[in-house]
């Protein structure tokens, strides 16, 4: 029961976390039709600024929001330079562009920070386990990453649903020749919106550092997930994404802490502690194609929002 | 187009005479190394030709074409760990696995469209790797050695390097010449009209799943072979050959190449594998380069390099 | 009186909320030339598409040469022999003139699934281009590549290509659409000859070629048939009159 519990708060955790992430992506994706590849670099880059800048500062809460700043700085600086020449074309040199930056990124990362990982220790104040029911301990961190996400996720909504730059977004992510329409400076929109996404990426990747090691290509494998979770929610639907990254998190987290167990039922141990965990990855993969083979368009596809 | 035909024309001829001869070179030298590069070039031009069949003229944009690198591979590499070392069982079981592969995903991820269609064919690449890393028995995470390359008999060794060198280029240059006839017949009218106006071309009646699939199949199999010899190459198949990160190497190839021509991958691979090699020869962080590169080849070169030979002699 | 080439009963299609076709019937003959007409929005569109199959209906049946077609995709409709035009130009638009025509006749030549042999080099395919291209004019553009065409030649390429194969029943939505006054005299002038060998659906805005053209005129507003008579009976029309003629959408030439 225990271990359900805390399972079932991991895979929220891992989950909101994934909404960072994907939230960026399908804005970005939705509203400039852009497939960005390289957003997984942003996550990354977000770890290793703040491990820097936690080190630098020796402040954890400091060296994070210099480091949230630093990575929105990048998705502006990214935007304007290279990625707003690309807005016109095909998805395809959307691909090949930011696969580019991939590359780009890992080795810039191996240059400056070596090839080995890096820790990002937590203060103190953080680590203490935090009893959230009689008996029931939790990791306070883990904890915060919950608080902060849905605090993240509620200011997105608000943001999105009540101001004028948030109609402008969802004007955009339906109709997209509409926002031209409305006569305002689409440019500046546009790179508001990457620089919001980048910024969210960077704080997914901050907040994931602590948990696992800050290294190289750590962008690459959850930017696939985050992808899924845009294709599965509907690009360019918020919502959409919020719903199916709380699906797949905890699909994802209970699926590697419960499969070995059932799969031990059918298979011997060895078999079922190597098939497991290739399993459960690919129980997210399933999801996606059985959603797609449903829903062509995703479950909730934008322009209804 | 005519004009643009001579630039083209010479350029291809350079390099098929090229190819056709490196083994001379690299045995008069006693440079083996080249010759070990261009077995693996050929062999990715082979799998970005199949590609390019899809994307370049039928419009699918595959997001998981190394799934069947992986797959050829693994069928060579399981029959061989099994005991079964005949190439006639190993190749024919590769194609046939791939082609099933390609049946299956095919006819769910032609129900969806655009980057829908890029994410799904992603999904079950990533699918078949996790698949990959799951079999205890293989290798799993770490892959499979395979201590004898597939057996033909007498007829062709495949150990030897020069031997294994021509029967890459042949299936490279057997491939183009297959995809050219196809690409030319009745079905590759077919395939070129549907990425050109799908819904015109259903209402001038032609049932557009169906060719669509047929196409992607095609395509699977085609590299499902480049599979086995990649597998046969490098003595070993694990995983990796079918993370995404590989099927994006493949994209980049077709498109730097230039996507739906026929020569185009070819070139694209070349282009794409020499510039690794030699800018890791340069520094150690080569992506540093190539990265920018990929992205300013966008921002400045489309149509990749056939389009660029295209426009040069043009202008 | 014989069977009616197309038969439509009761067709209903909606988009949301919103009811596009509302619950039309309509016969045409064999052999007639059939024009849809109405103001902005009244659903011809839909109802063509629905006729060929890019739109499912929710209700209703269509019947064409005594066969049930209701549930049949566009594909087979068209291979029974039912040809449409779009409004909106919808060609293969990185081709040459003749092989979007080919293209049609290689459709209804048995299956495509013929991987060797050079299509573009087979007889009886550019045959049946060049004469379906020389009945529109087209014959000099033939291997011009679509996008290079004008306008008003790629109307012309769409009745060629809907020509190519070898319909029973033409389905034209707005042909005339965007053409120049001498263009569109052309275009009369084609239809004219075309009626002669095949029936025709048009839908079209411009109302001297519609009357000038049509045996029988279906009026549609608001998905609604409220009228289907000969041209003479149509102008006398009250309903008609009002909700339609009398206002200027019949003065006002799309051009």
């Amino acid at each position: 029961m225990l271990l359900v519990v805390e399972q079932f708060l991991n895979g929220l955790q891992f989950g909101l976390l994934l909404f960072l992430l994907a939230a960026g992506l399908t804005l970005v994706f939705g509203i400039m039709d852009f497939v960005n590849l390289a957003h997984g670099s942003l996550y990354m880059m977000g770890a290793y600024f703040a491990a820097t800048f936690v080190a630098w500062t020796g402040n954890f809460v400091l060296g994070c929001v210099l480091a949230l700043g630093a990575t929105l700085l990048l998705g502006i600086l990214l935007e304007f330079v290279a990625l707003r020449h690309l807005y016109n074309r095909d998805h395809l040199d959307h691909v090949l562009a930011t696969f580019g930056l991939i590359l780009f990124f890992n080795d810039a990362v191996r240059l400056i920070w070596g090839p080995a990982g890096l820790a990002l220790p937590l203060p103190p104040w953080l680590t203490v386990p935090f009893q959230i029911m009689p008996g029931v301990y939790y990791p306070a961190y883990r904890l915060a990453i919950i608080v902060v996400a849905l605090l993240v996720a509620l200011l997105l909504y608000l943001v999105v649903m009540r101001t004028r730059i948030g109609m402008l977004i969802r004007a955009g992510a339906s109709n997209r020749e509409m926002i031209g329409a409305l006569g305002i400076n689409i440019k500046l929109l546009y790179t508001l919106v990457f620089g919001l996404g980048a910024a969210l990426a960077g704080l997914a990747g901050l907040m994931q550092a602590p948990i696992l090691t800050v290294q190289i290509g750590m962008g690459e494998n959850i930017l696939i997930l985050a992808f899924v979770i845009i294709v599965i929610g509907g690009i360019g639907s918020i919502r959409g994404a919020f719903l199916a990254a709380i699906f797949v998190g905890m699909i994802d987290t209970l699926g590697r802490a419960f499969l070995p167990d059932l799969l031990r039922q059918v298979l011997s141990s060895a078999a079922a502690s190597t098939a497991a965990p290739a399993l459960s990855s690919m129980l997210i993969y399933l999801l996606m194609a059985i959603v797609l083979v449903v829903r062509p368009e995703g479950l909730f596809p934008a322009g209804r929002p | 187009m005519k004009a643009s035909l001579n630039a083209r024309t010479i350029i291809v001829a350079l390099v098929v005479a090229g190819l056709l001869l490196l083994p001379v070179y690299t045995t008069l030298s006693g440079n083996m190394f080249g010759l070990t590069l261009f077995t693996r070039i050929i062999i990715y031009a082979l799998a970005a030709a199949s590609l390019n069949l899809i994307m370049g003229y039928g419009g699918m944009m595959s997001f998981g074409h190394a799934a069947y690198l992986g797959i050829g591979g693994y069928a060579v590499g399981i029959l061989a760990h099994e005991g079964i070392g005949s190439g006639f069982i190993q190749w024919p079981v590769a194609l046939a696995a791939s082609a099933l592969f390609a049946l299956v995903i095919g006819a769910l991820s032609l129900r969806t469209r655009g980057v829908y269609f890029i994410m799904i064919t992603l999904a079950f690449a990533q699918m078949a790797y996790y698949v990959a890393s799951g079999l205890a028995r293989y290798g799993g995470d770490d892959g499979l050695t395979i201590y004898k390359r597939s057996d033909f008999g007498g007829l062709i060794d495949l150990s030897n390097r020069v031997q294994f060198y021509y029967l890459c280029l042949f299936c490279l240059f057997g491939g183009i010449y297959l995809i050219w006839r196809i690409v030319n017949s009745r079905f590759g009218m077919v395939v070129q009209g549907l990425r050109s106006n799908e819904r015109r071309m259903q209402a001038i009646g032609f049932p557009v799943n169906r060719y669509k699939l047929v196409c992607f199949v095609i395509s699977g199999t085609i590299c499902g072979l480049a599979g086995a010899l990649l597998a046969n190459n490098t003595d070993f198949v694990s995983p990796a050959a079918m993370y995404w990160t590989r099927s994006g190497d493949l994209m980049v190839m077709v498109i730097l190449g230039g996507m739906g021509s026929l020569f185009g991958p070819v070139l694209g691979t070349i282009a794409f594998l020499l510039l690794e090699e030699a800018l890791s020869q340069f520094t150690e962080y080569w992506a540093l380069i190539m990265g920018p590169l990929l992205l300013l080849i966008v921002l400045f070169a489309r149509g990749g390099i056939d389009g660029m030979l295209g426009r040069a002699r043009r202008g | 009186m014989a069977e009616p080439l197309l038969r439509v009963e009761d067709l209903v299609c909606r988009f949301g909320g919103v009811i596009a076709t509302d619950h039309v019937s309509l016969d045409v003959n064999s052999g007639e030339l059939h024009a849809i007409i109405g103001p902005n929005g009244a659903g011809k569109t839909t109802l063509i598409s629905q006729l060929t199959g890019q739109l499912i209906s929710h209700s209703g049946t269509i019947s064409f040469a005594g066969q049930d077609i209701t549930r049949l995709p566009a594909h087979r409709r068209s291979r029974l022999g039912l040809a449409r035009s779009f409004q909106i130009t919808s060609l293969l638009p990185d081709f040459t003139a003749a092989d979007n025509v080919a293209m049609a006749a290689q459709a209804h030549d048995g299956h495509s699934f013929r991987f060797w042999g050079d299509a573009r080099k087979e007889k009886g395919l550019r045959d049946a281009a060049r004469s379906a291209l020389s009945r529109v004019g087209l014959e000099r553009r033939a291997d011009t590549v679509v996008s290079e065409l004008s306008h008003g030649e790629q109307r012309e390429l769409e009745l060629a290509v809907a020509l190519a194969t070898k319909p029973q029943l033409l389905l034209l939505d707005e042909p005339m659409a965007g053409l120049g006054a001498t263009e569109s005299a052309q275009m009369v002038k084609l239809l004219q000859e075309l009626r002669r060998e095949v029936t025709i659906v048009l839908v079209e805005h411009d109302m001297n070629a519609v009357f000038a053209l049509a045996d029988r005129i279906t009026v549609l507003v608001y998905g609604r048939v409220i009228a289907c008579d000969a041209p003479a009976a149509i102008r006398q029309h009250d309903e008609v009159k009002r909700a339609y003629l009398g206002d200027q959408h019949v003065v006002t030439r799309h051009d």
